[in-house]
């Protein structure tokens, strides 16, 4: 029996399903991204790169940085505190609430409350915003923060995960497979000076003792000092110095533009509530809660 | 038709393509070799901008997967379409100049990763122009492919051929997909990223295993002289691995919208029923003593006598168990991987590295080692001149994978615990998996001598070849001079 034509068709609905799966429908999804507000401020997110940092990525893949190091935060889970930023006046009210959190409560303890340390911790968004309900009802003023949490955001590589809108505009997106060195994804708003680069990538060695990191020092140029040392020559030899080449320069302006940390609908930061003064309207006192951002929350955390 | 003429119609070209290959495989280990050496001391050749680690890593690969893989992988399989369709090799003048084309791309390929114009996605760091060449390269071959499945004399077909016909035409699907969306078009986004992934996936998972399982498929009850144990679980092999090995690879976590991770990696691990099948094949066919009767009598004919041959298929017969071997370990290594996710995270350590090693060298390579030492005596009725030698390169190339894989997964396990732990500098984490890389050095040495075994083989064999038809154009033409008696008499 000749089941060539057969071979052929099936195997071509196999390699078409995957290909409709993750070529197609992601490019419709995520292709089509456009620019988004970011939360509280309401900034248009992402901007394209400065021109400078937008040839570094050039440089960053050309020298395959990406072979060491990745631009992704992982976030493993998000959950909710709530803080009281005043106690209002309703103080049977409150004392009720706050014993149902945590026993017992003395009246003057509510007066004395620690305005910066969180009265429930470790909620889930409805819980959360439960409480928040509850208490501005009792005329107390009270928001929600959510938290990032995981090992990179412990580690202080991002403040919250990455997601697709913070890669809108590179080419080519490195995300990057191999965590050798640190995450990148934030390492501008960790490290946002320009020099400290500029010698990092000459002599990793002399800014961080012991780096395993290899020396760049192909990006940087030997001139012939003539009117006194650069200022940002990185050493001098004899009569020679070495100064960073465009590539390291425009490399190291990229590096300082990677800060994806931006409060996104889809990757909430709380971005803390003005101080809480009298004369505010006590329904108010939650303007610091991002919207209703608690389901895209933990659609987005990794399962 | 004879089989000599069908291995008549397979020689150039597929001495052509096994022989590019094995040097291409002594390139990858050299730049292997160097890439590891950085981690002994980083600044190790890091003042040439073609040599930092950033360009050899990824030109290492490339030579392996593009220049090894994809190559010997080809010429396999057109040597199984010729043979399972008993019909000569088409157009061998065309597809040798195919593989011609395919080198002189791959060289440039590479060359242009050193140059720094790699275009920053895994697994396709190729530059455009380099590309255009190799693609045209692989069409023509690919053709030739096509259309000696298409003129078959054996209308019958055995699930090899199921296996790389299929994959054929693969790889120019996925190939263009990847290079129009992401070199010639680009979309835009973390949209680059999932192509990437989904390419990487279609061609280390699926299309190595499909020419890699056809290739086992074929040879080892041929080398048994048995028939392979079921041919249902054969095709049950190629469904799934077409169905769930092409939705793989997009790790969990990454930036992109979660339902992508998640059905990538349900597929992933669906992949074990592919994994057991095939291993439960090869072992139940391994273990039948007695021949059975052929289940397609049309394919006894060219059988060729074990005895004569005895030393080289025994020795086929070993790089090929210890693949389906490694193909089971890395199948396993790659579902841990993501089962285990987030914690540890495999993925961004030396483990999925690894893993990665398992699949190429372990499951590829070595079966196309196999093979070639099967194939290459049958062309030209040339045996290999040392089965001892060959014996040194399967032990070398076994324990260099060992040596090579073992520490890397076990520093990979550890280093992702650390990562897990916030406490623990990034800098530190790096240096403890240093020890483990260290040691894994030992097995890139290795692999190179081994490599190195595999082209004085070749080489060996191709000389002894040439040798034997200088003999016999030496003697017709001198055939007049010893017997000058015969021209007056006629
Ligand atoms: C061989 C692997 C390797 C390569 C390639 C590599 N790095 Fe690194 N990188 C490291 C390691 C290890 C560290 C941690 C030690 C240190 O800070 O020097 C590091 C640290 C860094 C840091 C500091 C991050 C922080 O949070 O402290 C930056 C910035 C950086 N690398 C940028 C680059 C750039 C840009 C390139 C490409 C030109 C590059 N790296 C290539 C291994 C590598």
């Amino acid at each position: 029996m000749n089941y060539g034509p057969l071979i052929f068709l099936a195997a071509f609905f196999a390699l078409a399903s995957s290909w409709f799966g993750f070529v197609l429908a992601p490019q419709v999804q995520v292709g089509r991204l456009q620019q988004t507000n970011t939360l509280v401020l309401s900034l248009t997110y992402p901007t394209a790169r400065p021109g400078l940092a937008r040839q570094g990525l050039d440089v960053y893949r050309a020298s395959g940085c990406a072979a060491c190091h990745t631009q992704q935060v992982i976030q493993t889970n998000t959950v909710c505190q709530v803080f009281l930023t005043d106690a209002g006046t309703n103080q049977a009210r409150i004392r009720a609430l706050l014993e149902n959190l945590a026993g017992s409560v003395e009246d003057e303890m509510i007066l004395l409350i620690d305005h910066s340390k969180p009265i429930l911790k470790d909620a889930t968004p409805e819980g959360a915003d439960d409480l928040v309900k509850a208490l501005t009802a009792a005329g107390a003023k009270a928001y929600r923060e959510n938290v990032a949490l995981g090992p990179d955001i412990a580690r202080g590589w991002g403040k919250r995960q990455s997601v697709a809108d913070d890669f809108l505009y590179d080419y080519p997106v490195m995300l990057g497979s191999q965590r050798i060195g640190p995450d990148l994804a934030g390492v501008g708003a960790r490290l946002p000076d320009e020099n400290w680069h500029l010698r990092h990538l000459y002599a990793p060695k002399s800014v961080v003792p012991g780096s395993t990191m290899p020396p760049y020092r192909f990006l940087f140029e030997r001139r012939k000092i003539e009117h006194g040392a650069s200022p940002d020559a990185m050493a001098v030899e004899g009569d020679y110095e070495i100064v960073p080449a465009t590539e390291a320069r425009e490399l190291a302006a990229y590096l300082t533009s990677l800060r994806a940390d931006a409060p996104l609908f889809v990757a909430p930061l709380t971005v803390p509530p003005p101080p809480p003064s009298p004369a505010t309207n006590t329904s108010q006192s939650s303007a610091g809660v991002t919207p209703g951002p608690g389901e895209a929350t933990t659609n987005a955390a990794p399962k | 038709m004879s089989v000599k003429e069908i291995n008549f119609s397979c020689r150039l070209p597929l001495l052509v393509l096994f022989i590019s290959a094995a040097i291409w495989l002594v390139i990858c280990s050299a730049l292997t070799l160097i890439a590891s050496l950085k981690f002994h001391s980083p600044t190790f050749l890091a003042d040439i901008s073609w040599l930092t680690y950033g360009r050899v890593r990824p030109a290492a690969s490339n030579a392996m997967l593009y220049g090894f893989c994809l190559q010997a992988g080809l010429g396999v399989a057109l040597w199984l379409l010729a043979h399972l369709g008993r019909t000569p090799l088409a157009g061998r003048g065309l597809a040798t100049l195919g593989a011609a084309l395919w080198n002189l791309g791959v060289t440039i390929g590479v060359g242009g990763i050193l140059g720094g114009d790699s275009t920053g996605f895994d697994t396709l760091e190729m530059p455009r122009y380099a590309v255009v060449i190799m693609f045209l390269g692989y069409l023509v071959l690919g053709l030739w492919g096509v259309i000696t499945f298409h003129r078959r004399a054996q209308r019958t077909l055995f699930v090899s051929q199921w296996f790389v016909f299929t994959a054929l035409f693969w790889f120019p699907w996925i190939y263009t997909t990847a290079e129009m969306l992401l070199v010639a078009r680009p979309v835009r986004g973390v949209a680059q990223a999932i192509i990437a992934w989904w390419y990487a996936d279609n061609l280390l998972v699926v299309w190595l295993g499909l020419v890699g399982i056809a290739t086992v498929f074929y040879l080892v009850p041929k080398l048994l002289k048995v028939e392979l144990h079921s041919h249902y679980l054969a095709l049950l092999t190629f469904w799934m691995l077409l169905l769930f090995g092409s939705w793989g690879g997009i790790p969990g976590g990454a930036p992109v919208p979660a339902w992508i991770p998640a059905l990538s990696g349900a597929a992933t691990v669906l992949m074990v029923i592919p994994l057991i099948a095939v291993t439960v094949n090869i072992y139940a066919t391994t273990q039948q003593i007695v021949p059975k009767t052929p289940y397609l009598p049309g394919l006894a004919p060219h059988y060729l006598p074990l005895d004569t041959r005895r030393l080289t298929l025994s020795n086929s017969l070993r790089f090929l168990l210890f693949g389906v071997f490694a193909f089971f370990i890395a199948g396993v290594m790659r579902v841990t991987s993501v089962l285990a996710d987030p914690r540890p995270m495999l993925r961004f350590t030396w483990f999925d590295f690894a893993q990665n090693q398992v699949q190429t060298y372990g499951f590829f390579a070595m079966i196309m080692f196999g093979a070639t030492y099967f194939i290459l005596p049958q062309l030209t009725d040339t045996e290999f001149p040392s089965p001892k030698l060959i014996r040194a390169h399967f032990w070398v190339a076994a324990l260099g994978i060992g040596l090579l894989v073992v520490p890397l997964a076990t520093g990979g396990i550890i280093q992702g615990f650390q990562l897990m732990n916030p406490t623990i500098a990034p800098l530190t984490v790096a240096k403890n998996a240093l020890h483990f890389l260290r040691v894994s050095t030992l097995g890139d040495l290795l692999l190179l001598l081994g490599h190195l075994i595999f082209l004085v083989n070749l080489a060996g064999w191709a000389s002894g070849f040439y040798r034997a038809r200088a003999a016999a154009a030496f003697a017709v033409m001198t055939e007049d001079l010893f017997k000058p008696s015969e021209a007056p008499a006629s």
